[in-house]
C-alpha cells in the first residue's frame, strides 16, 4: 500500500499542491488525472520521494517514504519516468539490468540470476527479441516496454508511472496499460487520457489546482458535473456494456439545449 | 505480491551476457598484453636504443633481484632505471587517468564532448604553475614547487566551480558545465596577466610547455608514488560505480528511482575526479585529447556500460599516452615537444572519424 495524505508542496511561493491524498491498497490500479498544471506529476514525484512535501505525509505500508534508505526505497518501490535515454549507446539488456541496481551493494556484479530475471522481465513486456538493440534506438512504444521490464526488474512491489502512453499510437496506448493492469502489483498512473482511465484503473483521483476535486471509482468520478467545472469543457458520457467512455466539445460551441 | 512473482524464468536464457563477459574479459586480457608490450618497447626506444631483452633484464634485476649477472653498461642501467622507466610509468597511470575521468565527466554531465578539464582543473593547475614558474612561488618546497603549487591551482579551480555549481543546493548537468566554463575563462585571464606581468620570457615558453604537457618531470619519488596511488584509487572508485555511472548517465530521475541519490552521486564523482586530475596535471601539465577521445575508442570496442568501458578505457588510455611520449622525444630529437601536441594532432582526426561514424549510426 502506498498513500500521500494531506500533502502540500510548493515551487518557490507557488503552490502545487494543496492537501492533496492519494492511497493505492494492495493490488488496486489508482490513476492521477486532472488537467495540465493540476499537480499529477508532482504527487507522484512525491510519491517516490524525489519530492519532500512541505506538509502531510507519504507513507509506503505505513513506513514514511522519506525515512526509507535510497536503495530500500527502490527495492520495494519502481517508477517508470518520462526521461531521455542520454547520449550513451546502452543497450536494452543493460537497460533492463539496471533494474537489478538496488538488489546488489557496491561490491556485487550481475550474476546468472540477475540475467534471468532481466531475459524474463524483457519476456512478459514482450520485448525478449529487443535485448540486443541500442535502446535510444527504439520506437516510443518499444521504450515503454523496455522501461516496464526494467521495472519488472526491480522486483518492487509497487510501480509509479507517469504518463506511460505519452507519444503512443492508440494501439501501444492499450497494450501498454493491458499490460500494466495486468501485473496485480499496487500501482500509481498518472495519466492524460480519461478513457484510457476509465477502461484500466480501479480507482481514480481528480486533481485540480493542487486539490483533490473527486476520488473513487471510474463510474463515480468520470461524470459530466464532475469533469466539466475542472476541464472547463462539455463531457457527454455513454455507458457501454463494459464501462464508460467520454466524448468532449469545447463548451462554447454546445448549441442550446443539447444534452452535454 | 511482488513485481517479479509473475515473471516466469527461464534458466537458459542468459540475454548472451555470459558469452558478453567472454568478450570483455579478452578485451582485457589482450589490451593488458598490449600494454606491457608497450612498456617494454617504450623504454627501449630513445636516442640510446635498448633491446627489449636487456630492457627486462635490468627491471628485472632492480625489482626480484634476478638475474644477478650484469650484461649491460652502467649507462643502459641509469638510463632503463632512472631516467625512461619512471617517465613510461608515469605515462601509464596518466593516460589511464585521463581516459577514465574522461569517462567519468562524459556520464555525469550527460555530454560526450565532456573531457576531465571542464572542471576548470587545468586552468587551476596553469594558474598555480605561472606563479611558481614565473614568481617563485612555493620556493621553499624546492623541486617539488611547481607540482605543488599546480596541484594547489587544480584543487582550489575544482573548488570554485564546485561552489557556483551547487548554489541552490542542487548540482545539474548544464550548471556544472557553466561553471566549468565560466572559472576556466576567468583563471586563463589570471594565467595570461601572470605571463604578461613578469616580462620574463624563458620564463613564459616554460609555462607554455608546461601548459602543452609533458613526462619529462617524471622520477622515482614522492610525487610519482602520490600520483600512482591516486589514479589506482580513482580507477577502483570508478570500477564499483560502474552501475551508478550508467544510471546517471541515462538521467537523474531514473538513477534516483533505482536507489542512487543523484546529487549525492555526483559529489561524490566530483570529489574523486578532482583529486585525481588535479594530481594527475600537477605531475604532467595539461596533456589534452585523451580524456576526450579515449572513452569514446572504448565505447566502439565495449559497448557504453561502464563496467566494460572503464578498464578497457584506461588500458587504451595508457597505451596511448605511452606511444603519444615516444613521439614526443624521439621526432624532434634531440628536442623534445610537447606531449600535448602529439594527441591534439593525433586526436583531432580521430575525433572526426568517430563523429562521421556517429551521424553513419544515426545516433
Amino acid at each position: 500500500m502506498i498513500g500521500a495524505d494531506g500533502v502540500s508542496f510548493a515551487y518557490g511561493d507557488t503552490l502545487v499542491l494543496d492537501g492533496a491524498r492519494v492511497t493505492a491498497g494492495p493490488g488496486r490500479v489508482v490513476g492521477l488525472i486532472g488537467p495540465n498544471g493540476s499537480g499529477k506529476t508532482t504527487l507522484l514525484r512525491t510519491l517516490y520521494g524525489a519530492l519532500a512535501p512541505r506538509a502531510g505525509l507519504v507513507t509506503l505500508d505505513q513506513t514514511p517514504v522519506g525515512e526509507l534508505k535510497p536503495r530500500d526505497l527502490a527495492r520495494r518501490l519502481a517508477v517508470v519516468v518520462q526521461e531521455g535515454s542520454g547520449e550513451l549507446p546502452l543497450t536494452v539488456t543493460e537497460t533492463v539490468l539496471l533494474g537489478r541496481t538496488p538488489h546488489l551493494s557496491t561490491f556485487q556484479r550481475h550474476d546468472r540470476s540477475d540475467y534471468r530475471i532481466a531475459a524474463a522481465a524483457l519476456a512478459r513486456v514482450g520485448a525478449r527479441h529487443l535485448a540486443g538493440r541500442v535502446f535510444a534506438g527504439l520506437s516510443g512504444g518499444e521504450k515503454q516496454r523496455v522501461l516496464i521490464a526494467r521495472a519488472l526488474a526491480q522486483q518492487a512491489d509497487h510501480l509509479l508511472l507517469d504518463e506511460p502512453t505519452n507519444h503512443l499510437d492508440i494501439r501501444y496506448q492499450h497494450e501498454v496499460l493491458q499490460l500494466v493492469s495486468r501485473l496485480d502489483v499496487t500501482t500509481v498512473v498518472v495519466l492524460h487520457d480519461l478513457n484510457l482511465a476509465a477502461r484500466y484503473c480501479d480507482e481514480l483521483v481528480l486533481l485540480d489546482g493542487g486539490r483533490v476535486a473527486a476520488a473513487g471509482t471510474p463510474d463515480d468520478v468520470l461524470r459530466a458535473e464532475v469533469l466539466e467545472p475542472v476541464y472547463r469543457i462539455g463531457v457527454q458520457r455513454i455507458d457501454t456494456g463494459d464501462g464508460v467512455q467520454l466524448l468532449f466539445r469545447p463548451l462554447d460551441s454546445v448549441p442550446e439545449g443539447a444534452p452535454v | 505480491m511482488s513485481l517479479t512473482d509473475t515473471l516466469v524464468l527461464d534458466e537458459d536464457d542468459d540475454l548472451g551476457q555470459v558469452a558478453q563477459r567472454r568478450r570483455t574479459a579478452l578485451w582485457i586480457g589482450g589490451l593488458s598484453a598490449g600494454l606491457l608490450v608497450t612498456v617494454v618497447l617504450a623504454v627501449g626506444i630513445g636516442a640510446v636504443g635498448i633491446s627489449p631483452g636487456t630492457v627486462g633484464r635490468i627491471v628485472g634485476h632492480h625489482t626480484l633481484g634476478s638475474p644477478d649477472a650484469i650484461t649491460w653498461t652502467q649507462a643502459e642501467d641509469s638510463i632503463v632505471w632512472q631516467v625512461r622507466l619512471p617517465r613510461v610509468l608515469l605515462g601509464v597511470v596518466v593516460g589511464a587517468a585521463l581516459a577514465v575521468c574522461g569517462v567519468a565527466l562524459q556520464a555525469m554531465v550527460r555530454n560526450l564532448l565532456a573531457d576531465p578539464y571542464l572542471l576548470g582543473v587545468t586552468s587551476g593547475a596553469s594558474t598555480g604553475a605561472a606563479a611558481a614558474i614565473l614568481f617563485g612561488l612555493g620556493a621553499g618546497l624546492g623541486e617539488n614547487a611547481l607540482s605543488a603549487s599546480a596541484f594547489v591551482g587544480a584543487l582550489a579551480a575544482s573548488a570554485a566551480v564546485f561552489v557556483v555549481a551547487r548554489a541552490g543546493g542542487r548540482i545539474t548537468s548544464l550548471r556544472l558545465l557553466m561553471a566549468g566554463v565560466a572559472v576556466g575563462y576567468a583563471l586563463y585571464a589570471a594565467t595570461s596577466f601572470l605571463i604578461f606581468a613578469s616580462d620574463s620570457a624563458e620564463g613564459a615558453r616554460s609555462v607554455l610547455f608546461w601548459l602543452l604537457g609533458s613526462l619529462g618531470l617524471a622520477r622515482w619519488g614522492l610525487p610519482l608514488a602520490i600520483v600512482v596511488v591516486v589514479v589506482t584509487l580513482t580507477l577502483a572508485a570508478l570500477l564499483l560505480w560502474s552501475r551508478r555511472l550508467d544510471a546517471l548517465a541515462i538521467g537523474d530521475e531514473t538513477a534516483r528511482t533505482l536507489g542512487v541519490p543523484p546529487t549525492r552521486f555526483r559529489i561524490q564523482l566530483l570529489i574523486v575526479v578532482s583529486l585525481c586530475v588535479g594530481a594527475v596535471v600537477a605531475a604532467s601539465g595539461g596533456i589534452g585529447f585523451v580524456g576526450l577521445v579515449i572513452p569514446h575508442v572504448a565505447r566502439r570496442f565495449v559497448g557504453a556500460a561502464h563496467g566494460r568501458v572503464v578498464p578497457v578505457a584506461a588500458l587504451i588510455g595508457a597505451i596511448f599516452l605511452v606511444w603519444a611520449d615516444v613521439a614526443a622525444r624521439t621526432v624532434l630529437e634531440p628536442r623534445e615537444l610537447p606531449i600535448g601536441i602529439i594527441t591534439a594532432l593525433v586526436g583531432a582526426p580521430f575525433l572526426l572519424i568517430l563523429v562521421r561514424r556517429f551521424h553513419a549510426a544515426g545516433a
